[in-house]
């Protein structure tokens, strides 16, 4: 593993207002008579960590399939770079946003390697008859996918496992190898849907880790989380959705104290002791 | 299922080396039984009366006796034998053994009831039966690898019901007088609880044996072999293609229901015990190691069986399966990787077909042009293709059942046109039922396959002709698949197959590649195709139905594609193989024939749901909790290696 136990640092200074990478205005998602996301605006910079946060059934991964093409939204518009997004998930992956699942959906069957390389799909071009052919293009082509996918799985430590049955990693890994498939896409923005459930809390710690690694690599990431530590340590700004609408956004200080933060998870407001609440562990 | 508790015990206690006497007595008897005869007139196929003259299923009997002969002696340590069973594991010999038996068992039982009477049977035949037994009994008392318990398997009670029922519908039936319209009603009820009956008891039956026997599936690790020049090892594959092109041969030409039989017996037991002494692994890593020589000795076996041939008769058989086979191969793109269940497979072909049949210059085909050779490939090709993406692109936006469903509709859809466009109830186009008749022969360059070539001093018929032909379009798939399947292509069906939101996340447009694939393999039964109508001069729609009892239709397709392995090159080879011969050869089924198919299916499935041949992933996956296979894996080969954890 490239990342160590060590304690997690505290989040680097939110740096200068970057350049908008990610623009959501006004998005909107019904479902008959029911509105999932109301009118949810936010946005992401360049080299930012965005935390979204809220109670369960809150439309965050809804909000999030918004964003991935999966959903066409009711209202809104979003903008990825100045353009806006196609409603097609592979268009979007192609425009440069890469995702994870809430629950585990890495190709089980595939190995390791495959699996990321799978990731490499949009940034390839050999089609069916370079494939039969084979001349030196395709073999440059298929070695840098290799390669590429290997650095990524050096990256998040499962180089030792490139050949394992993806089915038979235990269940870190598996988040882990999600991350590094999506990443294979070479995205500017990483969507994470909840990427420490189930994680113990070292897991979540290593994983930490991880995220700023991959900001380091100059890619912002969204991320969704029920774990407010590890939301709080590692963002540069949280948005909270409640019952589909985005309640606050700001930094640690300003979601800690709002009160219609704390009623939302809480009910009541409580003195004296911060909201934290570690729903999985 | 796990087999962690293990030990080497025999079954039967005998003391000292008695064991080892003994089968090896009865290994050598039932060889030697093939030197006597068996049956003293010659009405039982094969002619079995002579002495030191095997004909028939008496080689069969020889080869069942020396194989176990054999693994036994390399089992016991024998010096220059000890090759044959590398993981020196005795239960290689009992299965052997077991092979045998049935062979010789089958043999005299089939003899005694063809005939009417045991007194139909020589010295031979009881000789045979004896030894036979006495070797399967003898290797119950070596040391077998064994589980330390397994516990007896009751069925539901329920299902016993059957057994007190049966009979008193069976005599119902008898007591009904025949005239009484719930008579036929009774007979085939009763026939149905006798079938039940049996397979519930014959099940019942297997768990008590297991219980008893306690066989394991552990393997034993494969020791790693003696390092050989790499000519020897090349070598060794050649000789091993030989030999398997020698096997195929001698299926193929099997002139008789019964001595296919035996084949099937000795074929299934002598491939267990060689794969459980550990010879087949070995070999098995050889061809791994040398990829190339491994394929190029493929073909040329696959290319060498016309010379080895005398006349058409088993050549027309042969060319035929290469076509079904060829066809299952571009059917498992569609199944085996791109996870699309694709129940109207056949219609490809036919369009293939009748396109080629169109342009053949054929006199019943309204358009009177005859396209050479290359421009009749090519259209059947991409019309077929054509074919595939007009009935994909709306059909694949379903998924799963309702796929199979609708293309289950469109190929019987393309049937019946073909039966419409016959000029009264359609345009004539096809002639209807009658189909286009007198396809001309090919001509390649000069070559008229139709007339019989010599090359290298033997004469090849028109069917042998068709056969290179053939082999050269199933080499093309092969090359097709081989190639596609690992790229980034393939791996993008292989997603779409494993998860298609996540694959669709991942930037695969899921849509266009289920597209290709169904494009892609439309053309290769194209190609198929159009080689298939001139090889049988006359192409009916009712050639590509859903289901009958004959290859090639969709469901013997994809059953070829599951039984022999999904997502593999040999599997639907194999299985492509075995579909084609077995009712061909076995036409004594007659109206049981689909019946033994199912009940066949039925039973494979359970025993091996991966397949005969399976990928190596799929076996993983369906024996997840069986603790040897990985082992097996780490300890055979290579593939997928477990080296990095």
């Amino acid at each position: 593993m490239t990342t160590t136990d060590a304690p997690a640092p505290t989040p680097a200074p939110a740096p200068a207002p970057a350049e908008t990478l990610l623009d959501v205005s006004g998005v909107t998602m019904r479902f008959g008579g029911l509105t999932a996301v109301n009118n949810v605006s936010l946005t992401v910079g360049r080299g930012e960590i965005i935390g979204l946060i809220g109670p369960n059934g809150a439309g965050k991964t809804t909000f999030f399939n918004c964003l991935t093409g999966l959903y066409v939204p009711t209202e809104g518009t979003v903008t990825y770079q100045g353009t806006v997004l196609p409603p097609k998930p592979h268009l979007v992956t192609q425009a440069g946003i890469a995702r994870t699942f809430q629950n585990i959906r890495l190709f089980a069957n595939m190995t390791v390697l495959e699996n990321v390389q799978v990731g490499r799909h949009s940034r390839m071009h050999q089609g069916l008859l370079s494939a039969v052919l084979r001349g030196p293009g395709y073999r440059r082509s298929e070695q840098e996918s290799r390669d590429r996918a290997m650095e990524l799985l050096e990256f998040t430590g499962l180089a030792g496992k490139a050949e394992h049955l993806a089915r038979n990693l235990p269940y870190g890994e598996q988040r882990k190898l999600e991350i590094a498939r999506a990443l294979a896409s070479d995205p500017g923005l990483l969507l994470l849907d909840e990427p420490t459930a189930g994680m113990n809390p070292q897991e979540t710690r290593a994983a930490e880790e991880l995220v700023f690694a991959i900001r380091d690599r100059g890619v912002s990431v969204l991320v969704i989380e029920h774990d407010m530590r590890f939301i709080f340590n590692l963002c540069d700004r949280t948005a909270v959705l409640v019952q589909g609408q985005k309640i606050v956004e700001g930094d640690r200080e300003t979601v800690q104290n709002d009160e219609r933060v704390i009623t939302a998870y809480l009910g009541a407001p409580l003195e004296g002791t911060a909201p934290v609440t570690e729903t999985d562990q | 299922m796990t087999t962690s508790t293990t030990e080497t015990t025999p079954v039967i206690a005998l003391p000292g080396r008695t064991a080892a006497l003994l089968t090896g007595l009865g290994a050598a008897a039932t060889a030697g039984s093939a030197l006597m005869p068996w049956t003293w007139t010659s009405e039982y196929p094969g002619d079995l009366t002579f002495y030191g003259s095997p004909a028939g299923l008496q080689w069969l009997a020889l080869t069942a006796g020396l194989v176990t002969l054999v693994l036994l002696l390399a089992t016991q340590g024998v010096p220059g034998l000890r090759w044959a069973a590398p993981r020196r594991s005795s239960n290689a010999v009992l299965l052997a053994a077991a092979g045998a038996v049935a062979v010789g068992w089958f043999s005299v039982i089939s003899i005694a009831t063809d005939l009417g009477g045991l007194a139909h049977l020589e010295p031979g035949g009881w000789v045979l039966a004896a030894g036979s037994l006495l070797a399967l009994a003898g290797s119950l008392g070596l040391p077998l690898d064994r589980r330390t318990a397994v516990p007896l398997r009751i069925l539901d009670r329920r299902l016993f019901l059957l057994v007190p029922i049966a009979p008193v519908v069976w005599f119902a039936t008898h007591a009904v007088p025949e005239d009484k319209p719930v008579a036929p009603v009774l007979t085939a009820l009763a026939g149905g609880l006798a079938i039940a009956t049996g397979g519930v008891l014959l099940v019942q039956l297997g768990h008590a044996a297991n219980s008893w026997l306690r066989l394991g599936t552990v393997n034993r690790p494969l020791p790693a072999p003696r390092a050989l020049p790499s000519w020897v090892e090349v070598a060794l594959i050649v000789v091993a293609f030989a030999i398997g092109l020698f096997a195929i041969t001698f299926g193929i030409d099997t002139e008789y229901g019964e001595l296919f039989t035996g084949y099937l017996l000795l074929a299934a037991s002598v491939v267990a015990s060689l794969g459980r002494s550990g010879l087949l692994p070995r070999l098995r890593a050889l061809t791994v190691k040398y990829q190339t020589v491994t394929t190029g000795a493929a073909f040329a076996a696959a290319a060498s069986f016309p010379f080895t041939q005398t006349s058409d008769q088993y050549t027309s058989v042969a060319t035929n399966i290469l076509i079904f086979a060829t066809v299952a191969l571009g059917l498992n793109i569609v199944v085996g990787l791109a996870g699309l269940l694709d129940l109207g497979y056949v219609a490809f072909l036919g369009v293939g077909a009748y396109s080629a049949a169109l342009v053949s210059g054929s006199p019943a085909s309204p358009i009177h042009v005859q396209f050479p050779f290359w421009g009749a490939v090519l259209t059947g090709a991409v019309v077929s293709m054509v074919f595939g993406v007009v009935i994909g692109a709306p059909t694949l936006r379903l998924r799963g059942d309702y796929l199979a469903i609708v293309t289950l509709g469109f190929g019987e859809i393309f049937r019946i046109t073909m039966l419409n466009l016959n000029g009264t109830t359609g345009p004539k186009i096809t002639n209807g039922s009658n189909g286009i008749p007198r396809i001309p022969d090919l001509e390649i360059l000069g070559w008229n396959l139709g007339k019989p070539t010599t090359i290298f001093g033997f004469e090849l018929g028109r069917f042998s002709n068709y056969y290179l032909l053939m082999l050269l379009v199933t080499a093309v798939v092969v090359l097709v698949f081989a190639r596609v399947g690992n790229s980034r292509i393939g791996r993008a069906w292989v997603a779409i197959r494993e998860d298609e939101t996540a694959a669709e996340a991942m930037g695969i447009n899921g849509f266009r590649l289920k597209l290709l694939a169904f494009a892609l393999g439309a053309c290769l039964a194209g190609l198929a195709g159009t080689v298939q109508a001139h090889v049988s001069y006359t192409v009916t729609p009712d050639q590509y139905t859903f289901a009958e009892a004959l290859p090639p239709n969709s469901a013997f397709l994809l059953a070829a594609v599951i039984l022999g392995g999904m997502g593999t090159i040999s599997g639907p080879l194999a299985g492509a193989t075995l579909l084609f011969l077995i009712p061909k050869k076995l036409e004594f089924l007659a109206d049981y024939q689909l019946l033994a198919f199912g009940i066949a299916l039925i039973v494979l499935m359970r025993v091996r749901p991966e397949g005969l041949i399976p990928n190596r992933r799929r076996q993983l996956e369906f024996h997840e909790a069986d603790a040897d296979i990985p082992a097996q894996a780490t300890g055979d080969t290579v593939a997928l290696s477990k080296a990095g954890a």
